[in-house]
């Protein structure tokens, strides 16, 4: 598929999955890739996530602040393509909700009462509603084609999408009332907003993603992007038989013959101390990763099964610290992946 | 394999033993995916091998943790059910502690049980009403509905309550908590001072003034202040508060008195907060976070569990040169301490520095490791000198007991007597 058409799809893309399997660097990625297809961009992150702007090719210290701030600009082709990112919290979104509805008056007296704080102790769902209700009206101005929202962690996202049914079914009239049914509407309408679920393939976070589709689909009934599945083990070409001798310097010389070339004797004899001393070391993380990979398989392969969603798959990275470049390389791999989608 | 295990040495393993020992009330806590359930039931797994009559509380259906712990097609209910522990056999050198708990079976009782909010909350308003009716017309609010059911918030009292309660119950003599996974998880560390604050509020103060027949009903000026909000959220929301609290009346007192023996609970000498994390950057930032929030509730992090840490293969870089092993080259100028030259340096792992795909291999994994160490040192640095323990990237997932009693054995390392 063309990237700009699947990203155009829907508007908003919301980005869920339990809390430690990348979403965050997902949402990096998509938005890299969406830019690089020369789309405009939003990031949206609702967690206040450390960072994001570095890993979107902005500085390392930019922080988003409630009204949308560029990030990076001419990652299309052309000079098309840029990433703007914002960070909706429900303190100014409550803010922004009542000057926009007519409340700006009272806000400031209901503030002062505390009212507002108890309310939103005994109904706090009412924040969730906010927060998605800023991101619906940020979806409805059309200022960008996509919009990629970081979404809560763990339980909370179902939670967080569920709140606008929930305030239906308590509030039943007045202006929240109302805001809770578009921000239904928004989230059961496939051509404005899909879900987009990420897992690493391991069993507890395959299990529990396929729980979440259903819940998602059933409860919710929002549409569902094809699934990622994070931080796969790339199996680094390692030699099959884990029964063979590993590390005999003879023989890694012969597998790579430019390898290892020593510019004297002495460097040779190092080398090849340096060999027997590494041997069990290379054995050991060689048997390591074979075992990774093998299991990662297996569950991708058990997912595959169980739940019917395309897949992009996405390689772990080794590298000490996430980096923009990192993002890149895998938004590189997330564009072929969707070229090659049905 | 010669390989040094990923868990540390004696002293912090012997400590965690220690505090499982001398706990009445375990929470863990700590950011989602890093393990928190599994950690709790390790917890309660150990207490129950060493003689303790153990409930593991669990927040999330955790259907896996059910399934391990061969707890049928019911799964994890909000009855603790008894674990039978009978076939588990727990590591042979454990006859070796100090404790004289049996080498191979369980000296206590394993119990499990999930949190059902709503149904603790209703047990507490049906405990706490005057009369039948009046806890019928609290559970038919829809006000009351609401805030005990799916909306975020009431997990965190309901937890606190539920501790409360099995900490009260003869069965259990040790109550291992899981927290919710969401970063507001600790919450319920001021839950109950929250549900008085809001009883305390003087809005609900302004709202409520004792009528004529000791009902309160919303005074005038109360009704000022509503009118807004009546047309913000609908004039049903603030009837249904309204008769919320109105129902609520006479009640407040035995809540309050509740909180304050919960709050106490929590405060105890005998319960302690675990810290659990992962390596990675966000979850060790996470739990720097709990942390903080732990200090900010005038609580102390009694340890810290760091989960799926990859091994480190090869030495500390840092480390001095180890004895060669018998039949081993004798240590050169090489040594065991060698870093791989490139690799333990910040830069990425390129393929092309290492044609030889074995050694790629050793190199990127080292990466990860080192940048994993790297990573946790902020967060150990903070909860300052706790004993700190580490389980290792297992290859596989924990299925049954046995897996759980392998993670146990990593956690409590047996050790020789008289450590």
């Amino acid at each position: 598929m063309d990237p700009v058409q699947y990203f155009s799809a829907s508007r908003l893309l919301v980005v869920a999955g339990k809390g430690g399997v990348g979403k965050t660097t997902v949402t990096a990625v998509v938005a890299r890739a969406a830019a690089r297809a020369g789309l405009h961009v939003l990031v949206v992150d609702v967690a206040g996530r450390a960072g994001l702007a570095g890993l979107l090719g902005g500085g390392d210290d930019e922080v988003f602040g409630y009204s949308s701030s560029l990030i990076a600009e001419g990652c299309g082709p052309s000079g098309t393509g840029r990433i703007t990112g914002c960070f909706v919290d429900p303190g100014s979104a409550l803010r922004d909700y009542l000057a926009t509805h007519g409340f700006g008056r009272i806000a400031g007296r209901l503030a002062a009462g505390g009212v507002l704080d108890v309310m939103s102790t005994a109904a706090p769902g009412i924040e969730d509603i906010l927060v998605i209700g800023k991101i619906k009206q940020l979806e409805r101005a059309g200022d960008v084609d996509l919009i990629v929202l970081d979404a809560p962690a763990a339980g909370h996202a179902i939670t967080f999408l569920q709140a606008a049914q929930g305030l239906i079914d308590s509030v039943r009239v007045g202006p929240i009332q109302a805001q809770a049914r578009d921000v239904a509407d928004l989230l059961a309408d496939p051509t404005r907003c899909q879900v987009m679920l990420v897992t690493l393939a391991e069993p507890t976070p395959v299990n529990e993603v396929i729980e979440t589709a259903f819940a998602l689909e059933d409860r919710v009934g929002v549409a569902l992007a094809p699934i990622v599945v994070n931080a796969l083990y790339p199996p680094g070409d390692l030699p099959d038989d884990r029964t063979a001798p590993v590390g005999d310097p003879s023989e890694s010389a012969a597998a790579s013959p430019a390898a290892l070339v020593p510019e004297s004797a002495e460097a040779a004899a190092a080398a090849s101390l340096a060999a027997l001393v590494l041997e069990s070391d290379e054995a050991a993380a060689a048997d390591f990763r074979r075992r990774r990979v093998e299991s990662q398989t297996a569950q991708v392969a058990a997912l595959a099964d169980r739940l019917p969603l395309p897949q992009i798959r996405l390689d772990f990275v080794f590298t000490a610290v996430l980096t923009a470049a990192d993002v890149d390389r895998l938004a590189t791999d997330l564009l072929e992946q969707i070229e090659a989608l049905a | 394999m010669s390989r040094r295990s990923v868990v540390q040495p004696a002293g912090p393993s012997s400590a965690l033993a220690d505090l499982v020992n001398d706990s009445r009330i375990i929470l863990t806590c700590g950011p989602g995916g890093v393990g928190k359930t599994t950690t709790a039931a390790v917890i309660g797994l150990h207490a129950a091998r060493v003689g303790r009559r153990v409930v593991v509380v669990t927040i999330d259906p955790a259907r896996r943790l059910a399934d391990a712990l061969g707890l049928g097609s019911d799964g994890l209910t909000s009855d603790p059910q008894r674990v039978d522990l009978a076939g588990v056999e727990f590591a042979r050198a454990d006859s070796a502690m100090q404790d004289g708990s049996p080498a191979a079976a369980a000296a206590g009782e394993l119990w499990a049980m999930m949190l059902d909010a709503r149904a603790t909350f209703d047990a507490v308003i049906a405990r706490y009403a005057a009369t039948p009716d009046q806890a019928d017309e609290i559970l038919a609010n829809r006000f009351y509905r609401n805030i005990s059911g799916v909306l975020s918030g009431t997990q965190e009292y309901m937890a606190a309550e539920k501790l409360y309660e099995l900490h009260h119950d003869d069965r259990f003599d040790l109550v291992v908590i899981d927290t919710p996974p969401t970063r507001n998880a600790l919450d319920f560390l001021d839950a109950p001072a929250r549900l008085t604050r809001f009883l305390d509020h003087r809005v609900y103060r302004a709202l409520m003034t004792p009528g004529r027949l000791g009902m309160r009903v919303v005074n005038a000026a109360a009704q000022l202040v509503l009118k807004p909000i009546a047309r913000i959220v609908g004039a049903e929301v603030v009837t249904d508060v309204i008769g919320f609290f109105q129902a609520f009346d006479g009640m407040e007192a035995g809540f309050r008195e509740r909180s304050v023996a919960v709050m106490g609970l929590l405060r105890d000498a005998e319960t302690h907060y675990v810290l659990v994390a992962s390596p990675r950057r966000e979850a060790v930032a996470e739990a720097a976070y709990f942390a903080g929030k732990l200090v900010d509730g005038g609580l102390t992090t009694s340890a810290v569990i760091v989960n799926r840490l990859h091994p480190l293969f090869g030495a500390e870089p840092d480390e001095p040169a180890e004895p060669a092993e018998p039949g081993r080259a004798e240590p050169g100028p090489v040594g065991r301490a060698r870093p791989i030259e490139g690799v333990d340096a910040a830069g990425p792992v390129d393929a092309g520095d290492f044609l030889d795909p074995l050694e790629r291999n050793l190199a990127e994994l080292r990466q990860v490791a080192l940048r994993e160490r790297a990573a946790l040192a902020p967060l150990l640095a903070c909860v300052g000198g706790v004993p700190v323990a580490e389980v290792p990237l297992l290859a596989g997932d924990v299925a049954d007991l046995a897996g759980l009693a392998e993670i146990e054995r990593h956690l409590f390392a047996a050790r020789p007597a008289g450590r």
